[in-house]
């Protein structure tokens, strides 16, 4: 569970760095212009280097702090001003940086004030940090909030779309104008065949197709037992599909991506749906679990966003704030002030209640992946049930699969007695009764 | 060839009568009114609807019906917004708690799945009381009634506990120095804490009177033990310890004293290096105990009082006057002297609610050095004082009372003299009622304090002197609900939680430095320096001997008919009457369900014109008796006719006759005992009067003798089965193969190849005949844990009760079933006096005191099942492990299995039990349903079901040990049946296992199937049953 957790923090950091802001380098210059007129008071401190800060940032200080925003500290965009503000140097900073608890033991008034407005949550002693380092970290700080360069999603693409359906519609006008016209001429034709009083050959009349089709009543047995049968096929097809729900995508009261936690974060689909390595129920996260990550994670990357909003039409962050919603998380004052209102779900595989599936058996002890029965989950914008969970398909896979008795206990006994009894060394699921009505009817 | 006769079907058409024509030309006699319902014609013309219009909507509305039903419901599911630790959605959690509501007293496991109850089991970590009886293992269903009281209440209307605590502190110290009493009428709670808060609240109010009130009294032998042994309890005894047991009157296998000795006792029925107990009663209603006895001598309770005496003369010395019959004297001699030849290893117990009989009992006992009877740790779990409740009577009567709190009690219901009662009501200015239900008194007084389930509940219990048990919640509480105990804090002005109250109590003086986490997870805690301390010193001199013995033989005087009121296993004192399991159960005895009833012996009931007959159906119908006790309301009541019942005795249970709203119509059955228990004494002096009607009983055993097919229960003696060889008592069925004897076991006789077995599990269920007390926990336990529905009375008259485990009963016709089984055997011809025509006549009918066996039955889980063959549908098949499934979503109801099954263990659903309102039981309210184990599926109308031998437990378990990678252990195996048999009766497990107990109980030679002629071969063993009739 905890490695799963830490490959998540890695793969959001990932992604946040993927936040470049191509005109960088070209504002490099006149922003730091804009330090130096701006904070006279640092021209003598040392000047840090914003890209070093930034990594230690990534590295050391994300966890607690944003740049914009609360978090368990208090938000660090131009924190150098702000203390200046205040009357404290950058001396100050490195003793609180270096040793926070020993400058709020010293009395240091203000020091205290932001020990207790965090009620009274001390921030990490980093006496690692050299002065330099910490420059690093000031400077990077001390950056101007770019404009979120989000590509349009209505450029090209909309464009194209329009085009194509420019081009299709002039198409068809065309058309449209062209058998008008061909209309016209023969009307024209006829009319000056008329009046010239030529004599159009005249069809000669032939009994109707359908009259000879009712005629050969070979001909309407066949094909009366073809239509019966093809109506039949459907009338089944049509009937054994009544309450297979494959392809079920309801739109959920949060619209949560399966594609960004599964896929591109790789959180492992047991650290949320703990429950199916014990229970006969995978369970659905409940919202305690979802706020261990996303207490920190209140905003995705642009990237993300603008992903979101072109492809799938969605707000992610607006759908983080459903979620602070429904926890009762307060974000301004990070506690769960609020009342919590559970989220109501909609329930995508469902098995009648005569059948009785349980995840833990096939999970842990079958090893079976989850992808196995619900697809690629992990590419899923929205889930949707992937599988038929009708019984010839649980019976086919029993079948078929081989059950995973190797360093387990239990099955030493059962395996050796039935492989000599198949003449197989490895047993399917079938063989070891998997079968049997009673193993899931009960 | 024709014929002139003229047939006619009524006088008026043979005379031509004009009526008949009319009749015949008229099919309806009167006129369809027609205009009722679709106006007259007018308006119908002017109408916009037009008949076609209609069948349009018509159409239309069932296309679009038809088609919206295509679409599958949209299910919601809703997380937690923060997962407690504990639960974890599919997995079970078990917590250890104790039930003490005044009656039943037992240290229980509780089975919980996402957070509530759904299952009671027994505490195996418990030294005493850990074994839950039927009205235990029912109890959890009390829990989710629909007709609790949600909420605290002033005449009728809800208040707040505020409101409450405001009101009722106010008139408490109103009452403080008026001189007037303030009563706490109580249940025993034999709760350390609740007795210290109670004496903190006497002390906080003074003039504070404790009155402990036990609806069955135990009264006299607690009077007994105190006036010998200087402290209120009842003595306690250990079977376990007894070769020989007589028993005066004590139904010690049912609810005497308590109940809980049944495990101790059937562990010394099992015969072990040839020596089981020998049980001897005597008493007047057939009691479980008198089922099992070896020997059962009924006599009236005057009698059995002259008994006892006459016992005492014996074993301790002294003389007695007594004029009992000879063969009853006969009887006691015999008794005598097989207690004296026991020695210390001898017991006799007595029911009879008289200070001298039982203090006769405890100087027998005492006599005769037993080491069964264990006076040092005195049974604490009852300690209710019959003369404390009649002065309170009287005090309320006379105005002395200010204020009456009552908790667990329902006087109004359980009191003769309810009357008296609720005049005394009146005169109090505060009268306050803990209850769970609207009951009887509840409605009768001030306030209604809603109090919790004791699954609620927080608690402690002292069951003996030094083995305590806590009592913890295993759900929060569903209603807006209070505890005496915290009400009883909130008025001593203590703000401590309940639960740390209890901590602190334990800590100071229980737990002795023990651990108080420990003890809560155990549910059970002994203090063995307790129980030796005190008793030895307070231990008195005894009363001169004979003095109560010569006391108890001149006090029996038996007039006209004696009365003894019992308790029934099912409903007990009546408090669980709206539990539909407990309704439905069948009385073990009797085998009727929902009804209590007069029990009258043969001669009796032909001496006073009853009769007990059965309808076509086969149900079985019953004249009414007028009961009446002098001074007091007669009460009239159903008779069943009870082989066994002393002549000139009659019995009826407690429990029944609840009448108040919080007791649905359909559970509101039977006649209310306690309107005879004058004063607190269950033996009464009755004149019985024949009333007019019938009365329909839901029985659901219609044959009641064996018939002398000794095949079915095989039994014998101790003395042949020391002797003989095997086969001899154990007999193995013959059947001819090629004109040779071959035993049907053998594979040659077989109708069907068998299949290898030897690979993976074999379940086998082992029910020892021996052990088995019929005490019917097994019945509810499976009702708990496989969604068994309840049909009601009405359907279980038509024999159509869905129990997948029955105990039956049988009775001998002769006085035994060995001379029964000589009998058939004796049969010669049609006709004459060994012509089996008559012969056969004779072996339906009971004797007037017959042996009587119990045996449970189940599906027996036949490896060549009849019911598998011919299921058109294969929804009945064999499993490998030996379990015979039955699979409810491919069974389309043709009953073609129920039809070939020899046991007669499937059942069918005749109707939906669930969610209709016919069927007006837990299944159909939200609440009633959350007992529903959520691992077996809830069966549909039109299918059939059957035990399935817990399958849900077996492959959990397999699950379970799969998942830890490891070899499962004997005993992980349990059925919800074995788990719940306290008395060593039923085990289970896999016999491919060479060493687990059920393989070895395979091989023993008492061993032997369910109508093994069949040639089934049933995954169920039986136990031959063996007696220890021989009179030493």
């Amino acid at each position: 569970m905890k490695k799963s957790y830490q490959s998540l923090e890695v793969n959001s950091r990932y992604n946040m760095k993927q936040v470049i802001h191509r005109k960088l380098s070209a504002n490099f210059l006149q922003l730091s212009l804009i330090f130096l007129l701006a904070f006279s008071t640092s021209l003598f401190a040392q000047e840090g280097d914003p890209v070093e800060g930034k990594k230690l940032f990534r590295a050391n200080c994300a966890s607690c702090h944003k740049l914009d925003g609360k978090m368990t500290g208090p938000a660090l965009r131009n924190v150098e001003t702000r203390l200046v503000e205040e009357g404290l140097d950058r001396a100050w900073i490195y003793a609180w940086v270096k040793n926070s608890s020993g400058v709020i033991k010293s009395g240091d008034a203000y020091a205290n004030k932001i020990y207790n407005e965090y009620k009274g949550a001390a921030m990490t002693a980093f006496p690692q940090f050299s002065n330099t380092d910490i420059d690093n970290i000031l400077a990077y700080t001390a950056e101007v909030k770019k404009p979120v360069v989000v590509e349009t999603p209505k450029g090209v693409p909309v464009q194209s779309g329009n085009s194509n359906k420019l081009i299709l519609g002039a198409l068809a006008l065309l058309f449209a104008l062209l058998a008008i016209a061909l209309f016209l001429v023969n009307k024209t034709l006829r009319r000056f065949a008329d009046d010239k009083g030529v004599a159009l050959a005249e069809k000669t009349k032939r009994t109707p197709i359908w009259k000879v089709f009712i005629q050969n009543q070979f001909l309407v047995l066949v094909s009366t037992i073809i239509l019966m049968l093809a109506s039949a096929y459907f009338v089944y097809g049509f009937f054994m599909q009544v309450g297979v729900n494959q392809g079920y995508e309801p739109v959920q009261p949060i619209h949560f991506s399966h594609r960004i936690h599964a896929g591109e974060n790789g959180v492992d689909c047991k650290y949320c749906h703990s429950s199916a390595r014990v229970s006969k129920h995978s369970g659905i996260p409940s919202l305690n679990v979802c706020m261990n990550c996303h207490k920190t994670i209140s905003n995705v990357v642009d990237e993300t966003q603008a992903k979101g909003l072109s492809e799938y039409g969605v707000n992610y962050n607006s759908e983080i704030e459903k979620l602070y919603k429904a926890s009762g998380w307060n974000v301004e004052e990070q506690d769960y002030t609020e009342t919590p209102s559970p989220v109501k779900w909609i329930q995508i595989h469902k098995l009648p209640d005569f059948a009785y599936f349980n995840h833990s058996q096939h999970v842990v002890v079958g090893g079976i992946e989850c992808q196995t029965c619900h697809g690629p989950i992990e590419e899923m914008e929205i889930v949707s049930q992937h599988a038929p969970l009708t019984m010839g398909w649980c019976i086919n896979c029993h079948r078929e699969t081989n059950v995973k008795v190797k360093d387990n206990a239990y099955y030493t006994k059962i395996h050796e007695q039935l492989s000599k009894k198949y003449g197989v060394e490895n047993l399917t699921a079938a063989q070891m009764g998997g079968l049997e009505c009673g193993k899931c009817h009960y | 060839m024709s014929s002139n006769k003229k047939y006619w079907k009524s006088v008026e058409e043979l005379k031509d009568s004009s009526i008949v024509e009319t009749l015949k030309q008229n099919e309806f006699v009167q006129e369809i009114p027609t205009d009722e319902f679709l106006g007259d014609k007018e308006t119908l013309e002017s109408s916009s609807t037009s008949r076609r219009d209609f069948l349009k909507y018509v159409g239309f509305s069932t296309a679009a019906a038809s088609l919206a039903a295509c679409e599958g419901p949209v299910v919601k599911s809703i997380p937690y917004v923060v997962q407690p630790d504990r639960i974890i959605p599919g997995v079970a959690n078990y917590y250890a708690t104790t039930i003490a509501n005044g009656f039943d007293f037992a240290s229980v496991l509780v089975k919980t799945r996402e957070g509530r109850p759904i299952k009671i089991e027994n505490n195996t970590l418990a030294a005493t009381n850990g074994h839950a009886n039927a009205r235990v293992n029912a109890s959890v269903l009390d829990l989710y009634d629909n007709k609790r009281v949600q909420g605290p209440k002033k005449g009728g209307n809800a208040i707040t506990w505020s409101d409450f605590d405001a009101e009722t502190t106010q008139a408490l110290n109103g009452l403080k120095d008026s001189g007037k009493q303030i009563v706490l009428l109580t249940q025993t709670y034999a709760s350390p804490s609740t007795s210290k808060l109670v004496a903190q609240f006497s002390q906080k109010y003074g003039n504070v009177n404790h009155v402990v009130y036990d609806a069955v009294s135990e009264s006299a032998a607690l009077d007994a033990y105190q006036a010998i042994y200087g402290e209120r309890g009842l003595a306690n005894y250990d079977f376990e310890k007894a070769m020989t047991i007589v028993s005066v009157g004590a139904d010690f296998l049912g609810d005497w004293q308590g109940g809980g000795f049944d495990a101790g006792y059937s562990k010394m029925r099992i015969p072990t290096n040839g020596k089981m107990s020998r049980h001897i009663q005597f008493e007047s209603n057939m009691s479980l105990s008198g089922a099992n006895a070896d020997k059962r001598v009924p006599l009236t309770p005057s009698q059995q009082k002259q008994a006892l005496a006459k016992l005492h003369s014996l074993l301790v010395g002294g003389s007695v006057s007594t004029d009992l019959p000879a063969n009853i004297e006969a009887a006691v001699q015999k008794a005598a002297s097989q207690l004296i030849k026991a020695g210390s290893n001898g017991v006799l117990v007595t029911g009879l609610q008289d200070v001298n009989a039982q203090t006769v009992a405890l100087e027998i006992n005492k006599k005769l050095g037993s080491k069964a009877f264990d006076p040092k740790t005195p049974i604490k779990t009852r300690q209710g004082n019959n003369k404390a409740v009649q002065t309170l009577i009287s005090d309320m009567k006379s105005g002395k009372v200010g204020a009456i709190i009552m908790s667990g009690v329902n006087p109004m219901y359980t009191l003769p003299n309810a009357k008296d009662f609720a005049e005394g009501l009146k005169n109090t200015s505060l009268s306050v009622a803990f209850t769970s239900k609207e009951d009887e008194t509840a409605i009768v007084v001030q306030y209604i304090a809603a109090a919790p389930h004791y699954l609620e509940s927080w608690g402690d219990v002292q069951f003996k002197k030094g083995h305590y048990a806590l009592m913890q919640p295993t759900i929060r509480p569903l209603f807006d609900t209070r505890q005496f105990q915290d009400a009883l804090l909130k008025w001593n002005g203590n703000d401590v939680a309940l639960n740390d109250y209890i901590k602190t109590t334990w800590s100071d003086s229980i737990l002795n430095g023990g651990s108080y986490n420990k003890a809560l997870h155990d549910g059970v805690f002994v203090n063995e320096s307790k129980s030796i301390l005190t008793t030895e010193e307070v231990e008195q001199d005894e009363t001169p001997a004979g003095n109560a013995a010569r006391a108890l033989a001149a006090s029996a005087k038996g007039r006209g008919v004696e009365l003894t009121l019992y308790s029934k296993v099912g409903m007990g004192d009546g408090q669980q009457a709206n539990n539909p399991w407990l309704q439905e159960f069948p009385d073990p005895i009797t085998r009727t369900s929902w009804d209590n009833y007069l029990t009258v012996s043969k001669s009796d009931a032909k001496a006073w014109g009853i009769v007990n007959e059965n309808e076509a159906t086969g149900a079985l119908n019953g004249s009414y008796v007028t009961l009446t006790v002098k001074g007091l309301e007669s009460l009239t009541v159903p008779v069943i006719i009870q082989p066994g019942q002393a002549k000139g005795s009659v019995g009826l249970a407690f429990g029944y006759g609840r009448s108040s709203e919080s007791i649905k119509p359909e559970m509101q059955t039977g006649k209310n005992a306690f309107k005879l228990y004058n004063d607190f004494n269950t033996v009464q002096n009755v004149t019985i009067e024949l009333a007019t009607g019938m009365h329909e009983f839901a029985c659901v055993q219609l044959q009641n003798t064996l018939m002398g097919r000794g095949d079915i229960i095989k039994e014998t003696t101790l003395e042949v089965f020391n002797t003989k060889d095997k086969h001899y008592w154990n007999e193995v069925p013959m059947v001819s193969l090629n004109h040779q004897e071959t035993p049907v076991t053998s594979p040659d006789v077989d109708l069907w190849d068998s299949f290898d077995r030897s690979i993976g599990h074999h379940f086998n269920l082992s029910i020892d005949l021996n052990a088995c007390t019929g005490c019917g926990a097994c019945v509810i336990a499976c009702h708990a844990e496989n969604n068994v529905p309840v049909v009601g009375k009405e359907e279980i008259r038509r024999s159509r009760d869905l129990h997948w485990l029955r105990i039956d009963r049988y009775y001998s016709s002769e006085d035994t079933f060995a001379q029964d089984d000589a009998k058939k055997e004796g049969f010669s011809g049609l006709f004459g006096d060994n012509g089996s025509l008559g012969g056969f006549g004779e072996l339906e009918d009971p004797a007037d005191n017959p042996q009587v066996a119990f045996q449970p039955v189940m599906c027996q889980h036949c490896n060549h099942a009849p019911c598998e063959t011919v299921c058109p549908v294969a929804a009945t098949v064999h499993g490998r492990q030996g379990q015979n499934h039955m699979a409810y979503n491919r069974c389309v109801g043709t009953r073609y299995c129920a039809n070939n099954c020899p046991y007669k263990v499937r059942r069918f659903n005749w109707f939906l039990y669930n969610g209709n309102d016919e069927f007006d039981y837990h299944m159909n309210n939200d609440l009633g349903r959350m007992v529903i184990n959520p691992d077996v599926t809830v069966r549909s109308r039109g299918v059939m079901e059957k035990c399935s031998m817990c399958i849900q437990k077996t492959q959990k378990t397999i699950l379970d040990a799969k998942r830890d990678g490891r070899v499962i252990k004997d005993g992980e195996f349990q059925t919800a049946c074995s788990a719940a048999c306290s008395n060593g009766a039923m085990n289970f497990g896999d016999i491919n296992d060479k060493d687990s107990k059920v393989a070895k109980l395979l091989k023993d030679d008492r061993m032997y199937h369910l109508l093994e002629s069949v040639g089934t071969k049933p995954n169920v063993q039986y136990h031959t049953k063996v007696r220890n009739i021989k009179e030493a």
